[in-house]
């Protein structure tokens, strides 16, 4: 019994990291800022250990999704999947900034039934819980769960039609717009979890081209009471912004740098605890947020 | 329709008002020399121009653009997001050709351009003071931009001068009648 439960604990644990980026996903677009009344992006899309390098595994482009300017929905062209890296295409005859995005929602957790603790099924979605809980099922726990990877794309001048936030998981608002960005200057965007100011969230900002240098140079920022989170960008080129939130992964609770994680201040929040073989109390909110900035040189 | 036919009215008094009160028999002018560079390069295209104006708190205005406007389908404007300083001060927000300002690309030397206060993309300045920019961007090339500060009205007899290094060469601005 104790062994059955430790492995059903290491298995959840298992797909909770993959779940939970144990690598980095990214799409690579090739321009963010385009002139001209009909102009085509192509994508990578990848996940992999460093940015921006296609060395682990294709993300799969399925479920990507283009909202154009005005709220249109586009589509994805010449999709394919390589062995490293998956690449598509956009077709842009819209002015403004269109939207490609790569979202999931979910519930992810666990229930008791005669004895055995079992697992809700992979994909289980928020309307279908119901009925993948059986009856009698006891010490039910659920958590939810929505991952976003999203880049943007401006055809002329920027829009902002395309960022009304959907309120669910983590989103990014604009205060400064994300195709317009230039080396030199601060940069504020606004993140919200579920609709509402994600206050104290903490997002990491990577420079791409980790290859050909030795310090990661990661940028950690803490979103502020309105949720609100400012950057100066450094140098020009291509960053990987990422926010998680639960999972005990980077930034997140239990995580790296999060609450009660490894780098926590003592006092600060929940004492530090070992990470338990399974859940103990009701899983926890989850969420992530991915997206690919382009800053531009002066 | 009454209405739309005054708003009609009210408009083409306002820019012939403009026009008349700017543009006397001593009408100010612009004169900008650009001078591209001849370049011993393997691969040599000439570079899209950007001329335009800027001042503190007002919408930057384009003067002059210099690109592939004659290609098929408009495939010229591809690139225009390449003279990024000026397509993001002004050139996104354009719908090209744009007229009067679109322009074709111009051989190496020295080119000439003016700019009429009251007319045209100059229009009418107010008085202060004001940033002349001359950016180029070369396809398979390199990118400059070169400024020139001015104030407006300008001093009878002032020339600006500055030049650039890789993209660019000596980039003058005079005033005159």
């Amino acid at each position: 019994m104790k062994a059955r439960f430790l492995i059903a604990g290491a298995l959840a644990a298992l797909s909770l990291a993959t779940t939970a980026q144990a690598h980095r996903q990214w799409m690579l677009p090739s321009s963010t800022t385009l002139s001209g009344d009909d102009s085509w992006v192509t994508v990578d899309a990848a996940i992999s250990n460093d940015v921006f390098y296609f060395e682990h595994f294709p993300m799969g482009t399925e479920n990507v999704v283009v909202t154009e300017p005005d709220g249109a929905a586009g589509k994805i062209e010449n999709a394919a999947k390589g062995r490293y890296r998956s690449t598509f295409d956009v077709h842009l005859t819209k002015p403004g900034t269109y939207r490609i995005a790569n979202v999931s929602t979910g519930v992810m957790g666990s229930y008791t039934l005669n004895g055995k603790q079992e697992r809700l099924p992979r994909g289980t979605t928020k309307d279908k819980l119901a009925s993948v809980i059986p009856a009698g099922a006891t010490n039910v726990q659920t958590a939810e769960m929505a991952s976003r990877n999203e880049i943007f794309v401006t055809l002329g001048a920027p829009s902002t039609t395309i960022f009304k936030p959907t309120g669910v998981g983590i989103e990014l608002v604009p205060v400064t717009h994300p195709n317009d960005l230039v080396s030199g200057e601060a940069a504020t965007f606004q993140f919200l979890l579920d609709g509402k100011p994600a206050a104290g969230l903490k997002i990491t900002v990577i420079p791409g081209g980790i290859r050909y240098r030795d310090a990661l140079g990661q940028i950690d920022l803490t979103a502020d009471k309105d949720g609100k989170a400012t950057i100066t960008w450094p140098q020009p080129g291509m960053y990987w912004l990422n926010a998680t939130l639960g999972g005990g992964r980077e930034g997140g609770p239990g995580g790296e740098g999060g609450p009660g994680g490894p780098g926590a201040k003592a006092g600060e929040g929940t004492p530090p605890a070992p990470r338990p073989q399974a859940p103990a109390g009701p899983p926890q909110r989850r969420a992530s947020y991915i997206t690919t900035l382009e800053v531009l040189a002066p | 329709m009454q209405i739309s036919h005054r708003l009609l009215l009210t408009g083409t008094a306002a820019l012939g008002a403009a026009g008349t009160a700017a543009a006397p028999a001593t009408a100010q002018t612009l004169n900008v020399s650009v001078a591209i560079p001849r370049l011993s390069v393997a691969e040599y295209h000439r570079p899209y121009v950007a001329i335009w104006v800027e001042k503190e708190g007002a919408a930057p205005r384009s003067l002059a653009v210099w690109y592939d406007y004659d290609k098929a389908k408009g495939e010229g404007t591809k690139w225009l997001r390449d003279v990024r300083q000026w397509w993001r001060a002004s050139g996104r927000a354009l719908t090209f050709p744009v007229d009067g300002v679109s322009g074709a690309t111009r051989a190496p030397g020295d080119q000439k351009i003016a700019f009429t206060a009251g007319k045209g993309p100059l229009g009418t300045l107010a008085p202060g003071n004001y940033t002349l920019l001359v950016e180029a961007a070369r396809e398979v090339g390199g990118r400059e931009v070169v400024r020139l500060p001015f104030s407006w009205p300008p001093k009878p007899g002032a020339t600006v001068r500055a030049a650039g290094s890789s993209e660019l060469g000596a980039v003058a601005l005079s005033f005159g009648k």
